[in-house]
């Protein structure tokens, strides 16, 4: 249990104090700057202060701390994918957030739930056995298993889906989680800021100087700063920071739109997942379902909403789980995709020295977070990938070594 | 953007369009550097803005080009495709 609460119950000193310290303007010049003040970008800043004794770094943010797809994703947590090298990475994360609640003292409602993809033609299926081969191979509790298993976990489900697209099969993992997405940022950046990290919100890039093929400083809404060392970590704004150090991406921009309906009863404990459909669904401990679908139609830099994706994934819900004909929808909101070509990210080294990138990560980058700061600081620390991070390096596209990984997307985007 | 003008048809509902991605030129296969190659495979100009694209009318089976802002969504003006879009 987190003893701070405790300790804060039988305090006579309140209020609590601030999760952050509001840092005064910024300085001259950081050994480090991390672009993002997201999940990514906190724990890259964390894992460089905790494991490698560098704390001289500004946490520049144009929102506030969360605001983009850290906020925004459907909450889960994974690790059955389909290539040895995702498999590997994502296995790693789960391991990091099952320890992230005692290490913060910050409950992140990890909640192990089972996480079943559903299969609904013999394609379908074809992938979810490669799927489970491949992650039992590399020690993933991952299986198939038939519809009627489907039912004994699930009880309210229409394996029929009302005649269209009867269930047929699924893969089953066990340790497939949701957390609480916005904590978990939270948590690394408060982490990051007691060991001296500057996390300046509001404060957006504007531009970033380049000179003799390295990165010399950022200039900032704040003002200047010079710096050897920059990580960008904004996923959906990419293209834009990439643009600043002239480099090229393979990377497209798409909103990806999700929804919560009106508290439920507990019903639904395990998280449902169908490609063919195109919907992904779990009950957040309030009781909400917390529902999203695939990414929008067209490349768009924008957070809007669609009363099409409202109607598309009601229909789809609805033939899944006809009982919640009557339930309303709350609320509904977007977020920024960038998406890759082999539906991987992309991690590492750039052309352009002391330039890092940690990005493309599309509709897969929330159960990376832990993961994706713990490898990206070490690459900013020692100027070099570790091996865990080598197949999603930025070179992969010349090198035509693509990381198919889109098999394992949760449903087709 | 719930309405898109297709050249030949007018303007239709967006569900009747498919998003053909960004607009590009293709370099010419024999003489392009394997560098230059693989940027015309891969890579894109994300960021958003003005730019043009391709885009299908599903019903009518008709590709065309569309200018259109990736950030604000606005459409300037569509057109079918001609010898002056590759080159102009």
């Amino acid at each position: 249990m987190p003893y701070r609460l405790l300790k804060y119950g039988l305090s006579s000193k309140h209020p609590d104090e601030r999760m952050f310290t509001t840092p005064s303007e910024l300085k001259k010049s950081y050994d480090a700057v991390i672009i993002g003040a997201g999940g990514h970008g906190l724990a890259a800043a964390y894992y460089l202060a905790r494991d490698f004794g560098i704390t001289d770094v500004a946490v520049l943010e144009k929102g506030y701390i969360g605001a983009g797809g850290t906020g925004r994703n459907t909450a889960i947590i994974r690790s059955n994918y389909l290539t040895p090298e995702g498999v590997k990475f994502y296995d790693e994360s789960i391991r990091l957030f099952k320890d992230l609640s005692g290490e913060f003292d910050l409950n992140l409602f990890y909640s192990e739930r089972g996480h079943f993809t559903l299969a609904h033609s013999d394609s379908a299926i074809r992938t979810m056995r490669w799927r489970a081969e491949v992650n039992k191979h590399l020690g993933v509790d991952s299986e198939y298993v038939e519809p009627e298993d489907v039912k004994v976990a699930c009880p309210p489900i229409d394996l029929t889906c009302g005649g269209d697209a009867p269930i047929m099969g699924a893969l089953y993992h066990p340790p497939g989680a949701i957390a609480r997405h916005d904590a978990v940022a939270w948590g690394y950046g408060a982490g990051a800021d007691e060991r001296g990290v500057e996390i300046h919100q509001g404060t957006e890039v504007t531009g970033i100087d380049v000179k003799k093929g390295r990165v010399v400083g950022v200039r900032t809404s704040g003002g200047y700063v010079r710096t050897p060392k920059v990580l960008s970590a904004v996923a959906g704004w990419t293209p834009s920071i990439a643009d600043m150090v002239g480099l090229r991406t393979p990377l497209t921009v798409r909103p990806l739109q999700a929804c919560v309906t009106e508290p439920l009863k507990p019903f639904l404990d395990k998280i449902m997942v169908s490609g063919s459909l195109h919907v992904y669904v779990s009950q957040s401990s309030r009781g909400e379902l917390v529902m999203g679908g695939s990414t929008d139609p067209y490349e768009l830099n924008s957070m809007r909403s669609t009363l099409e994706f409202a109607e598309g994934l009601s229909g789809h819900m609805l033939d899944l789980f006809p009982s919640l004909s009557n339930v309303k929808i709350l609320r509904v909101w977007a977020g920024l995709c960038d998406m890759t070509p082999d539906f991987a990210p992309i991690m590492g080294r750039t052309p352009v020295g002391g330039f890092y990138i940690d990005a493309g990560w599309g509709t897969w980058g929330f159960k990376a977070t832990p993961v994706s700061g713990k490898t990206m600081a070490q690459t900013l620390a020692t100027d070099r990938e570790p091996e865990l991070i080598h197949a999603f390096r930025l070179s992969r596209f010349e090198e035509l070594e693509l990381t198919g990984e889109k098999g394992a997307a949760s449903v087709g985007h | 953007m719930k309405i898109l003008t297709c050249p030949i048809n007018g303007p239709r509902p967006i569900q009747e369009f498919l998003f053909g991605g960004e607009f590009r030129e293709m370099p010419d296969p024999d003489a392009a550097t394997d560098a230059r190659w693989t940027d015309y495979v891969y890579n894109r100009d994300g960021a958003p803005g003005p730019r043009r694209e391709w885009w299908y009318h599903l019903a009518s089976g008709t590709w065309f080009i569309a200018e259109r802002d990736t950030g604000t969504n606005d459409v300037k003006g569509t057109y079918l495709y001609t010898d002056e879009v590759e080159h102009g």
